[in-house]
């Protein structure tokens, strides 16, 4: 007992009420999400994380996240880490590059795609999943295709940076290297594997 | 139905679980690549979908409906002892009908009844890396994935050819998934083949053994390889089913005790909602129940 930091017991939040059947939900969903690409999927029934986490991004981590990922906080606070330690056993790591999952709360504010572990040629699977907390979905956005999605399916996700979608296309060009993403706002998911082409001729507007 | 008691739910643990579905997770997003994981000692012998079983138990929930078929039917050795399993360990609701289900662990086939999207058809798979008898070291395989050089099982095929008159290659055929990844589809027929292709479903495939799994996302191109003068074709017979009459699906041939032989669907399920529904064979009168 040596560790000066003081194990935050009384502010600590609970994890998943039932972790073997509310993980399993939460993973079928994500699993959902990620091979139907660019389509909604909510989640239930969700422990209430520690601020700036939402509840899906919360709820992902605690179903996929252990001691063998190493998990990047954008905005790293003493409440969140905490939760992360005590429910996931995860390590946190500072540098974004060696994450296996990164949870980014101020997209607008996000290192770039090519600063997360990209996956090697004969191994893209070593690559990192980012969790992109937005501030919500909407059905005005761009067109995207790929694998998961019969013809085209379009969606617009709200308050990521200008050249977000280009920063994208650049991920594409590497694949089968590259990052996936789950964007999440609320209890609500959405998928982007690196497979997934975005055409992004905003109907009206733009971001 | 309750599970038994001193397993958790599904037989595995749950950090186990965390890591296969982590792996599965990057397989779906890398469709056709294979992701190497932790496989884990099952309760019965490698070769028995000890893959397929680590998949399954990682995604499955209390509200899913289970059926296993090997060589499509419900009711042989491997299938029973798969879904009794996971009724033991799980107390899982299991079916034999395809519609009915909400994941299909599959050894050697694709059920004749066109899937759901809301289906997961879930692979028992021996030997994962297509091109394992043509070039047995991984370092080399995985180089040639990397590089997507897939050279080797062209020359193969075209040996085929100048050897036969034409591809001799009738079950495991390679496909090349989303233009990117050769992957081996399992040792299901080429009959098969063309129902990975833009399936509605998500396929799954899990080799124990070899500790691989990987995935076809829904709607993902599938396609087998072949060449421009001799395209991919799928097996046909002279003959429909003995017993429904079915035209369009992979027939077993029989040996008879009077020394005969029989063609019947494969898909026990298939043929049996057929007959059920009044169709009827060569080989089963209108009268008799059931043969």
């Amino acid at each position: 007992m040596n560790d000066p930091r003081p194990l935050p017991t009384s502010a600590l939040l609970p994890g998943l009420n039932d972790p073997v059947h509310d993980s399993q939900r939460v993973f079928r969903i994500v699993l959902s999400a990620l091979s139907n690409p660019a389509s909604l999927h909510a989640l239930a029934d969700l422990p209430v994380p520690p601020a700036p986490m939402h509840a899906a991004a919360g709820a992902v981590l605690l179903t996929l996240s252990d001691y063998e990922t190493p998990v990047w906080l954008q905005s790293p606070t003493e409440a969140s880490a905490a939760w992360l330690r005590f429910h996931c056993g995860t390590p946190l790591v500072t540098k974004a590059k060696e994450a296996q999952f990164a949870l980014i709360d101020q997209p607008l504010a996000m290192p770039p795609l090519s600063g997360f572990a990209q996956g090697l040629a004969e191994y893209p699977d070593r690559s990192a999943t980012l969790i992109v907390q937005v501030r919500g979905f909407s059905s005005e956005g761009p067109l995207f295709s790929g694998p998961g999605i019969n013809g085209q399916r379009r969606i617009g996700i709200d308050g990521l940076p200008g050249d977000f979608w280009q920063s994208w296309q650049n991920n594409r060009a590497i694949a089968p290297l590259g990052v996936d993403i789950l964007f999440v706002s609320g209890t609500s998911v959405v998928g982007l594997p690196r497979s997934i082409d975005v055409q992004n001729k905003p109907a009206r507007g733009g971001v | 139905m309750n599970a038994l008691p001193g397993y958790n739910f599904a037989y595995l643990d749950e950090q186990t679980k965390r890591m296969i579905r982590r792996a599965l997770l990057k397989a779906v997003a890398i469709p056709g690549y294979q992701v190497p994981f932790g496989s884990r000692e099952m309760p019965l012998p490698y070769g028995w979908g000890t893959g397929g079983i680590q998949v399954t138990a990682s995604i499955l929930g209390q509200e899913d409906v289970l059926k296993v078929i090997d060589q499509g039917s419900d009711d042989t050795t491997n299938a029973v002892n798969i879904r009794r399993f996971f009724n033991r360990t799980a107390g899982m609701a299991t079916t034999d009908r395809t519609e009915e289900a909400s994941i299909i662990q599959t050894r050697h086939r694709i059920p004749e009844k066109p899937l759901n999207e809301n289906q997961i058809l879930v692979f028992q798979v021996p030997l994962p890396e297509p091109m394992t008898r043509l070039e047995p070291r991984e370092a080399v395989t995985r180089k040639l994935h990397a590089l997507a050089d897939y050279g080797l099982m062209h020359v193969k095929l075209y040996e085929d050819i100048a050897r036969y008159g034409h591809i001799a290659t009738t079950y495991d055929y390679p496909v090349l998934v989303n233009g990117r990844y050769l992957m081996a589809p399992s040792p299901i027929p080429k009959f098969d083949n063309p129902k990975l292709h833009m399936s509605p479903a998500l396929q799954l495939f899990g080799a124990g053994r070899e500790k691989r799994v990987y995935a076809i996302p829904p709607w993902t191109r599938v396609e087998s390889l072949d060449f421009e003068d001799h395209p991919f074709s799928i097996q046909r017979w002279q003959q429909p089913c003995a017993l429904c009459d079915a035209e369009d699906s992979f027939l077993d041939e029989v040996v008879l005790d009077g020394g005969g032989r029989m063609f019947v669907c494969s898909d026990s399920d298939y043929c049996q909602t057929r007959q059920a529904a009044g169709h009827t064979g060569s080989e089963n009168t209108p009268t008799e129940v059931s043969a």
